[in-house]
């Protein structure tokens, strides 16, 4: 279980990083997923270039609306905090439990998201959020909404000469409440299902992940939840996830009433 | 029951709870490993694996010039054959790489060898093989259905064994009030040491002789099966066990590997490694525990087992293993089924199934998990069918202490204990009547249950058993060898190996007792057959009883020298010789050890003119008198959470009160009782390596086969009891594997308490959320 011999590059800037992947290279960023593969010889790059030190990558900027998150920071930095936190605590709940420590010290954000494991937590979250990815290409830089970038089980939305530079995460407000709930089968596994919701005032955002593809946006499940009605989960999930047998778009309702009832906890 | 020797009692003797003196390097990170070897010249070999589960090797070849073998390269090599004498016994033939078909994914096909690890993986990659599909028999229904391929076509079946046991059981089953019928299934798993095989072999021109390095449990029974199987004689190979990182029945076998390595070593007179990486582990290794049970019990109308009549099938793999063979799981299971539960009426029919999978290995436990899921199960389904509480029913059906010794239906021979006491003290420490009494459910709505497991270890079983089934090996005198060196420090050489179970610790501490030589002066020496005498090794919760009654011995002879030599330096007889302290008295007068070394190797004209020419060098054998197996034993209970909604179990609590006779250090038998049972709760809720129907495995990493993690073990509470044995040196008994074996059982139990108002049975390890939420849509559809 060695990998297959490639050729490495560490790009010192985003277009140093972009010349590599025109010239046939693909990013590697922490490696949690990429280096399985590539030891396992499912992967089988000629040549890789290391992003995760690019300037920029790592950076962090705030407004009074959003924080634009570096690809590159780690699941750890959001854990504890060493990134200013604008959504009230959800970014570190759901850092916790990515994986195990020794995962989350390495494993990048933009690496989760990238590699679109439906079962990961970023891409939920992400679209639960309503963040937006922020792609560089040879043409500059491209705004692609979190709930359109994985398009499909492991695959996205940016092309073979982009990488992911940024996440742009909207600020919740004080009054914002969140729920998140990963029905996992031991602490750090991947999620057998998830279930997030939001509401920020005149903002609802409910969202179903894990489901074998893209996370599925619930706006009824979201109206209702702004006109303070019961929204009926079974219905919409079955409009919206047709392609999961009934058991397990039961355990997704669990999930999501999991996170409804958090958000009234928080009240 | 042997005395405990020269008087030395306290310090680091039998019964002291002292720390490890393994702890030091492997707490640091020094230990030394098979991969942390390093031989100048030293190339890596990869294995090129079969992709099939079932098919005819049509053609191989390997590109002009590569360094790839094929088994015709390997010239004098055999094949592995375990024989036995079991009647009807069918011997199967391994190849350490592929003849003319394969016979499970993962199994040998080609060998490469090249620089690095990285480098071999590419070059088998270049081996050209031509596969012709076979039919897959990828279960034991598969594999016993009419007209089934065949994988043995000389065998005329699919069968390694098919075995009978007959007590008589008609006369119960028609006239017991009570009958229960249950089909019970256990996955099939692959036990997870830290550290997986490796195998490091090079030639020593010097004493001609072949040297092997290897993650073993039994490095002599591996120098016997090297041999044979290169065709050189023993003393031409040395076989050495470097630090093991956990073995649990996996490094107790001779593997294809060690062979193809060795023998590269041996004909081309270099360095070779081969280090098992986890997913040639989790694909083509170390499989295990997968059993079907189809059972009918009989029972009186207070739940007294009457009968049971049993079906049992191991799904076996494709070859016998060496030395214990495919059919040691039949064995056990067959013998084992009846647990500790007095009853005579017995029918059991056992399948030993060769299926395209690999070959079964022996597991911590040995078909025990199994069967005291199994038994544990049908216990419970009784005390449902006469709507009384489980844990009553268990407790009148245990063998009674007062039975003691207890021959059973199967002629298994309980020694001592008090099995009842075991239940009764984890019934009151797991609080079941308060719980009765409480709510069924918890503020989150989870379902709440409380679950029980008695079980017995047989333990060292030796001679007398081994004999029985005809294995290639049979363990007789376990050997040691005590010696005081000429400054008074005392070396212990056994050719037993510590796998992680702290035998430097315990040996050193019998030694102490037996010789009073102080335990930090003491080092014990392991698992080399070129500088230890004599062990077939470690497995079968044996290592303390046999090893350790072997230094026992040999430190009571040595002792004997000691005192014959102190006595003449203190002007005194021998009689009035005693160990205390670190030190040698004689009333008021005393020495220490270093004088008595010195006495004997540089100052012999202060020796007696009698004196024994022996020495200060002692090697004796030991084997218990009654050889047939000690039995430790144990009661487990669970307190389970059941979330409904997700099928989510969490372990609340957890007790088990064991007893495994004198215990040497209290902490390790604690250490051997929460690693096992910390395994058991991987057997219960998580692991498991299914296979589809054309006999691929679908859990080919540890992100497909789940093992359980820190936070999903609980804090098991553990209490002791110390039945001595009567059979063993200082009445101990093997607590090796006993941990593993309940805790399916009562954590089934346990779910099956809490959602018995929902109608709910789970029969199925692992009990999977998936399993459990499937269960209670059945019971509620």
């Amino acid at each position: 279980m060695k990998p297959a011999a490639f050729d490495y590059a560490r790009a010192a800037t985003i277009p140093e990083a972009l010349a590599a992947l025109r010239d046939g290279a693909r990013p590697l960023a922490g490696g949690q997923s990429l280096g399985p593969m590539l030891n396992l010889r499912l992967a089988r790059p000629g040549k890789l270039v290391d992003i995760k030190r690019a300037e920029g990558m790592r950076a962090v900027a705030l407004s009074a609306t959003s924080a634009r998150l570096g690809a590159a920071l780690t699941h750890a930095e959001i854990e504890d905090g060493r990134i200013e936190d604008v959504t009230r605590g959800l970014l570190p709940h759901v850092a916790r439990g990515i994986a195990y420590r020794a995962v989350r010290n390495r494993g990048t954000l933009g690496g989760s998201l990238c590699h679109a494991d439906p079962a990961a937590d970023w891409v939920t979250t992400m679209a639960g959020l309503g963040a937006t990815m922020i792609a560089r290409g040879p043409a500059g830089e491209r705004a692609i909404a979190a709930e359109a970038f994985m398009l499909g089980a492991f695959t996205h939305a940016l092309a073979e000469d982009e990488m992911l530079a940024a996440v742009e995460i909207p600020r919740l407000s004080p009054a914002a409440r969140w729920g998140y709930a990963k029905i996992n089968r031991k602490t750090g596994e991947f999620a057998m299902a998830i279930g997030m919701a939001v509401l920020d005032g005149p903002l609802a955002r409910v969202v179903a992940g894990a489901v074998e593809g893209p996370p599925a946006l619930l706006p009824r499940a979201a109206a209702a939840l702004l006109a303070g009605e019961t929204p009926d989960l079974d219905a919409e999930l079955a409009e919206r996830l047709p392609h999961l047998p009934p058991p397990e778009r039961k355990l997704r309702a669990v999930a999501l009433r999991r996170a409804l009832a958090m958000l009234s906890e928080a009240r | 029951m042997d005395g405990d020797g020269g008087g030395a009692r306290g310090g680091g003797g039998i019964g002291a709870r002292v720390r490890r003196k393994e702890d030091a390097r492997h707490l640091a990170g020094r230990g030394q490993f098979t991969s942390d070897i390093r031989i100048a010249g030293m190339r890596d070999v990869a294995f090129l694996r079969s992709p099939v589960a079932h098919a005819r090797v049509v053609s191989r070849r390997a590109p002009a010039g590569a360094d790839l073998l094929f088994l015709d390269d390997l010239t004098g090599v055999g094949e592995i054959v375990t024989r036995s004498s079991i009647p009807g016994y069918k011997l199967s033939s391994w190849p350490v790489m592929a003849r003319d078909r394969v016979r499970y994914v993962g199994e040998i096909v080609a060998m490469a060898v090249a620089a690095d690890r990285a480098a071999a993986e590419d070059l088998a990659e270049r081996a050209e093989v031509e596969f012709e599909p076979l039919p897959p028999i990828a279960s034991c229904a598969a594999g016993r259905a009419e007209g089934a391929a065949l994988l043995h076509p000389e065998w005329g079946d699919n069968l390694f064994l098919h075995s009978r046991f007959d007590s008589g059981i008609e006369a119960v089953a028609a006239t017991a009030p009570v009958k229960v019928e249950l089909d019970i299934t256990c996955a099939r798993q692959v036990m997870h040491p830290m550290e997986g095989k490796g195998v490091v072999a090079w030639w020593d021109h010097r004493a001609g002789m072949l040297v092997v390095q290897t993650s073993t449990q039994v490095p002599h029974l591996i120098r016997s099966g090297l041999a044979e199987v290169l065709g050189i004689p023993q003393a031409m190979v040395r076989v050495a066990a470097p630090d093991v990182g956990g073995g649990f029945g996996y490094k107790c076998l001779l593997q294809p590997e060690e062979i193809c390595v060795a023998w590269l070593a041996l004909t081309r007179k270099a360095a070779f490694r081969w280090i098992e990486d986890r997913r040639e582990h989790l694909v083509a290794g170390a499989n295990a525990r997968q059993h079907h049970y189809t059972l009918t019990a009989y029972a009186n109308e207070q739940g007294r087992l009457l009968g049971l009549d049993a079906q049992v099938e191991v799904d076996t793999g494709a070859y016998s293993v060496w030395p214990f063979t495919a059919v040691l799981e039949a064995a056990q299971a067959g013998g084992n089924l009846p647990g500790p539960y007095d009853f005579r009426a017995y029918r059991a029919e056992v399948f030993s199934v060769a299926t395209n999978k690999p070959p079964f290995a022996p597991y911590r436990g040995v078909a025990r998990p199994g069967v005291c899921f199994a038994i544990e199960l049908t216990i419970d389904a009784i005390a449902r069918a006469v709507g009384r509480e489980a844990c009553d029913v268990r407790a009148e059906n245990l063998v009674p202490g007062s039975a003691m010794p207890y021959v059973n239906v199967t002629n298994k021979h309980y020694d001592s204990g008090d099995y009842p006491a075991s239940l009764a003290t984890v019934r009151e420490q797991i609080g079941l009547d308060a719980f009765r009494a409480g709510p069924a459910r918890d503020e989150k709505g989870r379902y709440l249950g409380i679950g029980f497991a008695t079980y017995t270890e047989q333990s060292a079983h030796n001679t007398k058993v081994f004999a029985a089934w005809g294995l290639p090996l049979v363990p007789g005198y376990d050997q040691a060898q005590v010696k005081l060196t000429p400054d008074g420090a005392l070396e212990v050489r056994a050719g037993i190996h510590t796998i992680g179970q702290g035998l430097e610790t315990t040996l050193a501490q019998i030694a102490h007792s037996m010789t009073g030589v102080p335990f930090e002066n003491i080092r014990v020496t392991l698992g080399d057959t070129a500088t230890t005498p004599y062990s077939t090794g470690a497995y079968a919760s044996r290592g303390i009883v046999m090893s350790g009654g072997a230094v026992s011995r040999a430190g009571e002879v040595l002792a004997g020298r000691i005192k014959a030599i102190a006595a003449h330096l203190l002007q005194t007889e021998a009689e009035q010789i005693e160990f205390r302290d670190g030190r040698i008295h004689a009333g008021a007068a005393s020495l220490d050890y270093a004088d008595v070394g010195r006495a004997w190797y540089l100052r012999p004209e202060q020796l007696p003119e009698d004196v024994n020419t022996a020495g200060l060098e002692v090697t004796e054998g030991y084997k218990p008198a009654t050889d047939n197996g000690v039995f430790s034993y144990a009661s487990h209970a669970a307190k389970i959470a059941v979330d409904p909604e997700t099928g989510i179990v969490e372990i609340l609590d957890y007790v088990i009160a064991e007893d495994c006779g004198r215990m040497v250090n209290p902490m390790i038998v604690e250490g051997q009782t929460y690693g096992g049972a910390a395994q058991g709760v991987g057997t219960a809720l998580f692991e498991e390596s299914p296979y589809d129907e054309q006999g691929q495995p679908l859990a080919s990493t540890l992100i497909d086969y789940i093992l359980p993690g820190p936070t999903e073990i609980p804090a098991f509470r553990i209490s002791h009891s110390e039945t001595l044995s009567p059979h063993t040196a200082h009445g101990i008994k093997g607590v090796g594997e006993g941990g593993a074996i309940a805790p399916p059982a009562a954590i089934v139990n346990a779910i099956n308490d809490a959602l018995s108002g929902l109608g709910v049975r789970i029969t199925q390890i692992p009990a999977t959320p998936e399993r459990i939420r499937a269960a209670i849509a059945e019971a509620q559809a």
